[in-house]
């Protein structure tokens, strides 16, 4: 009865869709490569030329698409749960616009590189969620207050970020813009493996602490009367979830709508109540490996893939405030 | 109808505790024992600190001076499982997220007797059938928890609390939203429970309704106990008139023999 077949099938399907959305976008490019190749390439064999194109250009790429994709899943499905509201999530309430603030204070003001510029996000990142979570604090922050503190922040940021990069001289206005408009353009194997390490550092912890996440939803009281320390627990996964956000941010810059819409949509097709982790991942990974595809070749010019996002984000993020409206 | 019930020591005491909210102090120096093996109800006018008291035998809220017993260790010295395992509540508040279904709400009142390792077993199956039995919600089970009415609700949330097996049952306001048949309904399943042996603690609004069901009141007024005993001992008009401000004639109940009270009103 608990043995949960639905939601399995459902990971497996998208899997297996992130496998095709892969195989594709490691084929298509200037260089059209066949999947048979593709494949080669991948397991050693293949033309250098092939295996360079493959393996250097084009894997990083998509590997940072599908990791970061879904971590944002996950940051969005954290968030959304702990705020029992789908507006809950990471890049409404702020967090992203203070990444690109902490980025944004690296760029202009010391003028730092890629690195320097990821910790400058991280840090900003940080700094407003602990600003947001503050301001929200009532005996333990709670869902609705955090969201509404959450938008008038990322309102706020929004204007400064904006006040900032009309201060800047055009050379660092425009890496500013290009960082912010959120892109994995350029991205290589360097950029891969600290993505990969904080990743192994969080999903077990997360994963270890998922059934409570799920008994929270049920409401502070009823959550501590079935064994779970209610404000510790809400600490420690918005850490979690906060970090995970910045972890995408500082790697790619930000970029909006999959930590908002991937755990909605992977919850409608598992039909399952509440926020559901794996799915919500999963549903990431392949929203920005997609996204990331049509950025590059759909519209004959390399387009940011946060452009895309944003994009598509701007019309769910008003179905959804219309649908809540009529609630 | 009355029945013989044997009520032991108390398992689970106030000491002298001190429950507030921040700044805002509800009861000082409290002092309460719920007898083992009792239905015991809690009384009082609004504000009068009785669900505060409730969510302190739950350790809900954690007293800033004194403390809550169980088993003569302090309820902070448990580990938070454990704890569930003993006592449950039935929060005044809850909230069933998006799209569960009967049967996954019920399920869940059986977190504290699983782990990371040891997800779902038959015991929980079993547990969670009786508790949907018990509350007549085994043919609501595949449905949705948003599109039950208020009364169908209340009951869903009373088999999870069911479902968790406690031997110590606490239900803030359980006949809230129910018309009065399922009042009376409900109130029956506490009986039934703990005629079965668990202890129930419940606080209630309706004082026929407890003077008929309890083993043993707790009249409550600005946060101190006023009076408490078995019903037929402790309900008098006089008390009646102390704590709520209510003038009344008390009656024998005609079908328990139980203290019936008739508000005088302005006649």
């Amino acid at each position: 009865m608990r043995f949960d077949l639905r939601g399995l099938a459902v990971s497996a399907v998208l899997l297996l869709l992130i496998a095709v959305a892969g195989a594709v976008s490691l084929s298509s490019g200037k260089f059209p490569i066949p999947p048979a190749d593709v494949m080669r390439a991948l397991l050693g064999g293949a033309d250098e030329n092939i295996r360079m194109v493959v393996t250097e250009w084009r894997l990083p790429r998509l590997l940072l698409a599908c990791l970061l994709g879904g971590a944002l899943g996950l940051s969005g499905a954290i968030f959304q749960s702990l705020t029992r509201n789908p507006l809950g999530s990471p890049d409404i309430i702020g967090f992203s616009a203070g990444s690109y603030t902490g980025a944004l204070i690296v760029i202009l003001l010391f003028s730092g590189g890629y690195y320097q510029t990821a910790g400058g996000a991280l840090a900003g990142g940080i700094a407003t969620a602990a600003c947001v979570y503050l301001l929200a604090y009532r005996r333990g922050a709670q869902g609705f207050r955090l969201i509404v503190i959450g938008i008038g922040m990322s309102a706020m940021l929004g204007a400064f970020n904006a006040w900032m990069v009309r201060q800047a001289d055009l050379p660092a206005a425009m890496s500013a813009a290009i960082w912010g408009a959120g892109s994995l353009n350029g991205l290589s194997f360097e950029q891969v493996f600290p993505v990969v390490a904080m990743l192994v550092f969080i999903t077990p912890i997360l994963g270890a602490l998922s059934r409570p996440l799920r008994q929270l939803e049920l409401g502070d009281d009823a959550a501590r009367t079935s064994g779970i320390n209610a404000t510790r627990l809400r600490l420690m996964l918005m850490i979690l979830g906060v970090a995970l956000t910045a972890l995408a941010t500082a790697a790619a810059g930000p970029i909006s709508f999959i930590s908002l819409a991937a755990p909605q949509i992977a919850r409608r097709v598992t039909r399952k109540a509440g926020v559901d982790l794996i799915p919500s991942a999963l549903m990431g990974a392949l929203l920005l490996a997609v996204a990331d595809w049509v950025a590059q070749h759909a519209f004959g010019v390399q387009l940011p893939v946060g452009v895309m996002t944003v994009s598509i984000g701007g019309f769910y993020f008003l179905w959804l405030l219309i649908r809540e409206a009529r609630r | 109808m009355t029945e013989l019930k044997v009520t032991g020591p108390a398992r689970l005491c106030v000491e002298n505790a001190t429950l507030r909210y921040d700044e805002r102090i509800i009861s000082r120096d409290l002092s309460v024992a719920i007898p083992d093996g009792s239905f015991t109800i809690i009384v009082g006018p609004n504000a009068s600190g009785k669900s505060t008291l409730l969510r302190a035998l739950a350790r809900v809220l954690a007293p800033s001076a004194g403390a809550v017993v169980l088993d003569g260790k302090a309820l902070a010295q448990y580990q938070s499982k454990q704890l569930a395992r003993t006592l449950g509540l039935l929060p005044q508040a809850s909230i069933a997220p998006d799209g569960i279904t009967v049967a996954d709400l019920v399920a869940r009142g059986r977190y504290p007797h699983q782990s990371l390792f040891r997800q779902w077993s038959c015991a929980d199956e079993a547990a969670v059938e009786a508790a949907l039995a018990a509350t007549g919600t085994t043919r609501l089970s595949a449905r949705p928890v948003d599109e039950l009415s208020g009364g169908q609700r209340q009951r869903v949330w009373v088999a999870m609390v069911l479902a968790q097996q406690t031997p110590i049952l606490l239900l803030d306001e359980p006949t809230t939203y129910l018309d009065i048949a399922h009042q009376i309904e409900l109130l029956d399943l506490c009986q039934d429970l703990n005629a079965k042996g668990r202890t129930v603690v419940a606080v209630l609004h309706d004082l026929n309704h407890a003077c008929r069901y309890a083993t043993h009141i707790i009249a409550m007024k600005d946060g101190a106990v006023v009076a408490q005993g078995a019903p037929k001992d402790i309900v008098t008009e006089q008390l009646v008139e102390n704590v709520f401000g209510l003038p009344c004639l008390i009656i024998p109940d005609p079908v328990a023999g139980t203290p019936l009270i008739v508000p005088k009103g302005r006649g």
